[in-house]
């Protein structure tokens, strides 16, 4: 088989070369600065770090690699306990994320094929709003005064506002709320291609719906399953706005940490380490992720 | 059994709706709230949208946001468009591996680390090349195409590797050149994925507040820097009365991209099947 693409000369060099070259330039590239600044010193100057090579002295190159940032980053229990944070506030979202989520991409899956399509599009909707704005309607919800509390409050239910505004309650539910559409999707992709035969033979042999769910729906949607929970855990390992907005000080979390080290305390190798500390975390999810990816595009083939 | 599913499942559908709607609705409705107090109704009133719009620094940000996302999110489709064509057109090359995860990448990577990095990047640069010149508008296109152009590539390719390829090798067959075939076939063939993709990575640069921040300099703030630094004061009226805008502007856009989308994949349907 030949195509139109496969006949321009230059064509495969030219349609290969600009994105691998600009991906390498703009997306790689910058990572190795990362790594190299984590392995500066901090200075006061502009920028704010010194130089690998110290002059030469004596026909000897000075090379010098400070590791300092790192054991900071590992012993310093306001580092450790943001990645243990991180990782709780991520890990806890995720499953939320999924038990929310399940649920309605399952209901969407086994909606009449004429509903699925616009109940698909109401979910990516608020996806296309602004983020910023989405998580700053929870303040509104959220607040001592806010929607929640003078409803509760109104209806006698209680009598002194409930504190959820700047707790970690409300980071959850900013997360959630936020990251849901990125579970649904990849629940729905799988829950749709799955074969319902499956499930017949199942109730023709007397199991039970419940049953049936356990061992046959939920362990063949473990990829949209994956996939769905890797889009929102990796992602909320380096979230920033949202506990900035919504929670107190307790929901310390390492993007919000960079953040600081980075524009306040401008300790450029500090937050350079954090955030290879953080990519090394992300790796090994994000090479799962991959996998259950080209598994399920090689199912699909 | 189906029968009797079908009310559970509604309700979860129409609590999980109303979760993700709730929040929407209210900023609409408390942004037509007379009351400076957000929370406190003091009658309908469209004060705030008059004062929004004699706020300078909102329009300026505003303006500068639309033009930066315009230009990435043009840029973003046409890197996307090759890397998608790189993709399901050439299936082994030297790097293809690598290409494939530095497309997939960006989508999950958490934004501080993006924009740390590129600021970095820009930098260094600065320093050993002297471009580019300081941070701004050009410094956040650059960075905005670099992730864009992911979600460019995800929605482009699954278009590339669904088309009919027997379209292309006819119109070769009668002897057009490569260039024509991609210019008078292919692209018509995947232009509503272009277009939902430009979409996307409009939105997306529209929307992005931490990449921005990042590579921005003093003279660069786009409306999302504006808007955050005000919502860390404290709540706004103002700012309901630009989330209810923009929440409607999005809504008409998106309306017409799904009409067109749809009108043009029914026009392809009943032409392949008058066939």
């Amino acid at each position: 088989m030949i195509t139109w693409i496969k006949q321009i000369n230059w064509g495969k060099t030219a349609i290969i070369g600009t994105p691998w070259l600009w991906l390498s330039l703009f997306f790689l590239l910058p990572f190795l600065f990362i790594l190299k600044i984590s392995l500066s010193e901090a200075a006061l100057m502009q920028p704010p770090y010194l130089p690998f090579i110290r002059g030469v002295e004596d026909g000897l190159v000075t090379i010098a690699i400070n590791l300092s940032n790192y054991s900071l980053v590992f012993e310093d229990p306001l580092y450790v306990n943001a990645l243990i944070n991180s990782i709780e506030i991520a890990g806890v979202s995720t499953v939320l994320a999924l038990i929310i989520g399940y649920p309605m991409a399952y209901a969407i899956a086994k909606a009449p094929q004429h509903w699925r399509l616009p109940l698909l599009m109401l979910i990516i909707l608020p996806f296309w709003t602004s983020f910023l704005i989405r998580v700053y309607a929870w303040i509104g919800i959220l607040k001592n005064n806010g929607l929640i509390n003078n409803s509760l409050m109104s209806l006698g239910v209680i009598d002194q506002p409930l504190e959820i505004l700047y707790t970690p309650t409300a980071v959850y539910i900013g997360i959630v709320y936020s990251y849901l559409p990125f579970v649904i999707l990849p629940l729905y992709a799988t829950l749709i291609r799955m074969d319902d035969s499956l499930l017949e033979a199942a109730s023709d042999l007397g199991c039970k719906p419940w049953k049936q769910f356990l061992t046959i729906t939920l362990p063949l949607s473990m990829p949209g399953i994956v996939a769905g929970g890797m889009l929102v855990f990796i992602p909320v390992m380096g979230e920033f706005v949202i506990p900035d907005l919504l929670g107190g000080p307790n929901s310390l979390m390492l993007g919000k940490l960079m953040w600081t080290e980075f524009f306040s305390n401008k300790d450029w190798p500090v937050a350079s380490a954090l955030a290879a500390v953080l990519l090394l975390v992300l790796i090994v999810p994000f090479v799962l992720w991959q996998h259950y990816e080209r598994r399920q595009e090689e199912n699909a083939e | 059994m189906r029968k009797n599913r079908f009310p559970l499942l509604m309700t979860i559908l129409v609590f999980g709706y109303a979760f993700l709607y709730g929040p929407i609705l209210s900023l609409i409705i408390y942004s037509f709230n007379e009351s400076r107090l957000v929370t406190v109704w003091g009658g309908w009133s469209t004060k705030w949208y008059g004062e929004l719009l004699q706020n300078q620094a909102i329009l300026d940000a505003a303006a500068l946001s639309l033009k930066i996302a315009a230009i990435s999110a043009t840029f973003a489709v046409i890197l996307g468009t090759l890397a998608a064509l790189a993709l399901v057109r050439f299936k082994r090359f030297k790097g293809r591996y690598l290409l494939d995860i530095m497309v997939a990448a960006p989508l999950v990577m958490p934004e501080v680390i993006l924009g740390l990095s590129l600021l970095l990047l820009f930098v260094a640069m600065e320093d050993v090349l002297g471009w580019p010149d300081g941070r701004g508008q050009t410094t956040i296109v650059i960075a905005h195409m670099t992730f864009a152009m992911a979600y460019v590539t995800v929605v482009v390719r699954s278009r590339i590797a669904h088309l009919d390829q027997s379209l292309e090798e006819a119109a070769m067959d009668l002897g057009a050149k490569p260039l024509k075939v991609f210019f008078s076939i292919t692209l018509p063939i995947i232009a509503p994925a272009l277009m939902a993709g430009w979409l996307l990575a409009f939105t997306l640069s529209l929307d992005d507040l931490v990449v921005a921040s990042f590579v921005s300099g003093p003279g660069a703030t786009t409306l999302p820097m504006v808007v955050y630094s005000s919502v860390r004061l404290g709540v706004s009226p103002q700012i309901n009365a630009l989330a209810t805008l923009i929440v409607v502007l999005v809504t008409i856009a998106v309306a017409i991209a799904g009409y067109v989308m749809y009108r043009q994949e029914k026009l392809r349907q009943l032409e392949m099947n008058s066939k």
